[in-house]
């Protein structure tokens, strides 16, 4: 109990005295997931709706494959994209290993199955509402997909925030291919570790509720600016 | 548009549905497919529009199959409502072919008012009453003034007011010359719109008629049955 308290303290203090190192690993935290959210979204939202309204013959086992993948382990990502930006391996040459690109594409590599499947569970319903009308407009596959989109934009923002909380709590990963590395590639998740690590709970602590503030505020200011809540505002 | 059905038959895991049907439906008839629950009213409607495919048959249209699917326009019997506003749910078939921005305002707003919805333009479509919401599904089905309008049994569930209204916006497109084909349960409905008749049984169509002869002198007994009200199987 007196961890937490401290935890909460050093928070504060950390909060309130705007601590240099905390704000600049956490606008990376940020930069990092947020940029990883842009480019998962772009191939998961579309990518989702699609599988949503296209039938073809392996479809069933493309969204097992796809719900599987939601639970790939972040360690391994963070492995598999080591080795491949690493100098020996086929993406050695553009030296990204160990820059905030790497962390950004291991956790485009984590979150784009968690938004795809998401976003085609939530397309699924739509579809199946309005599948007989936009049949009936004789829309195109390319007018469906965006009416779905536009439409069901509402359950996509919660499917991105799904992926933006996965992203900006993920530690495995980015602590592999970030390397964890001051004023360059350290962010929240990696300095609690870190911060855990050398027994500093109370930082470790503080950092944590940072984090958790910093999502919660993300969330709450992303349903605010698209009005959610607000009955009768389309 | 003329359209024409040529031994069409549809079939659900290895049931027959519907048919066979030879069917030709012409331009200035208001046609209304009658029939009893399961007769095949509702998948009749659905091929003639193209929504449901012919297991064997085919399906003849006066004009080439891209332009007709444009020119004809479907209201359902349980009206599909696009979450959006009532203005944004009629500019929408507008804006899938292109229409220029200040023409669909003014349609909408043209639309908007025969309908009596011009205050509620800014409402969420699924929101509206079933009535209110019937209206708008037919007017955002004859937006794009279309040549042929297919309505599935349109005032189903619908007070008689909202009936009256639905019959007039109906009557008034006719004049204004598009093709009605619509099936309804409704068989005072019938009498006052149909000028062409199309009685279903058993998934084919079991006497095609002009309306005021039918309603008189029905060919067959069970087409007789069914005016009466006696329940046919």
């Amino acid at each position: 109990m007196t961890d937490i308290w401290a935890g909460l303290e050093a928070a504060f203090w950390l909060i309130v005295t705007l601590d240099s190192d905390l704000v600049e690993i956490t606008l990376r935290s940020l930069q990092v997931s947020v940029t990883a959210l842009v480019f998962a979204s772009l191939i998961a939202l579309p990518f989702g709706t699609w599988l949503a309204i296209r039938r073809f013959r392996y479809r069933r086992t493309a969204i097992a494959v796809l719900n599987a993948l939601m639970g790939l382990p972040p360690v391994v990502v963070g492995l598999i994209v080591y080795l491949l930006l690493s100098r020996s391996g086929p993406f050695g040459v553009f030296g990204l290993l160990f820059t905030p690109t790497a962390m950004i594409i291991a956790q485009v590599i984590i979150i784009t199955p968690l938004i795809a499947s998401i976003t085609h569970q939530a397309m699924r319903e739509l579809w199946a509402e309005y599948h007989d009308l936009l049949i009936s407009l004789n829309t195109t596959k390319r007018q469906r997909i965006m009416t779905l989109i536009w439409d069901g934009r509402r359950a996509l923002l919660t499917a991105a925030l799904a992926g933006f909380g996965r992203a900006i709590g993920e530690v495995g990963a980015i602590m592999i291919v970030g390397g964890n590395i001051d004023h360059a590639t350290r962010v929240l998740t990696t300095a609690i570790a870190l911060e855990t690590g050398k027994g500093d709970f109370a930082l470790a602590l503080g950092l944590g509720f940072v984090l958790i503030a910093l999502a919660l505020a993300v969330n709450i200011l992303i349903h605010s600016l698209s009005r959610t809540e607000q009955e009768g505002r389309w | 548009m003329s359209l024409a059905l040529s031994k069409g038959v549809v079939k659900r895991r290895g049931k027959v549905i519907l048919g066979p049907v030879d069917l030709a439906l012409n331009a200035p008839d208001i046609t209304i497919i009658l029939g009893p629950n399961g007769a095949g009213k509702t998948t009749l409607l659905r091929v003639l529009h193209g929504v449901e495919r012919l297991s064997s048959g085919a399906l003849t249209l006066s004009k080439p199959d891209a332009q007709a699917r444009q020119e004809q326009a479907y209201v359902f019997q349980s009206p599909i409502m696009l979450r959006r506003t009532v203005r944004a749910n009629l500019a929408y078939p507008l804006e899938l072919i292109g229409t220029a921005k200040p023409v669909i305002a003014q349609r909408v707003e043209t639309w908007a008012e025969r309908i009596g919805l011009a205050d509620a333009l800014d409402r969420h479509a699924p929101r509206l009453s079933g009535g209110e919401k019937q209206k708008l599904a037919l007017a955002r089905a004859l937006i794009r003034e279309p040549d042929v309008l297919f309505l599935d049994e349109p005032c189903a569930n619908l007070d008689g007011r909202s009936t009256r209204e639905i019959e007039t916006l109906l009557k008034d497109a006719h004049l204004r010359g598009t093709q009605i084909i619509m099936t309804t349960h409704d068989l005072g409905q019938a009498r006052r719109m149909a000028s062409d008749v199309v009685f279903l049984l058993g998934g084919k169509v079991h006497e095609r008629g002009a309306a005021g002869r039918f309603f008189v002198t029905p060919e067959t007994p069970e087409a007789q049955a069914f005016l009466n009200g006696d329940i046919i199987e």
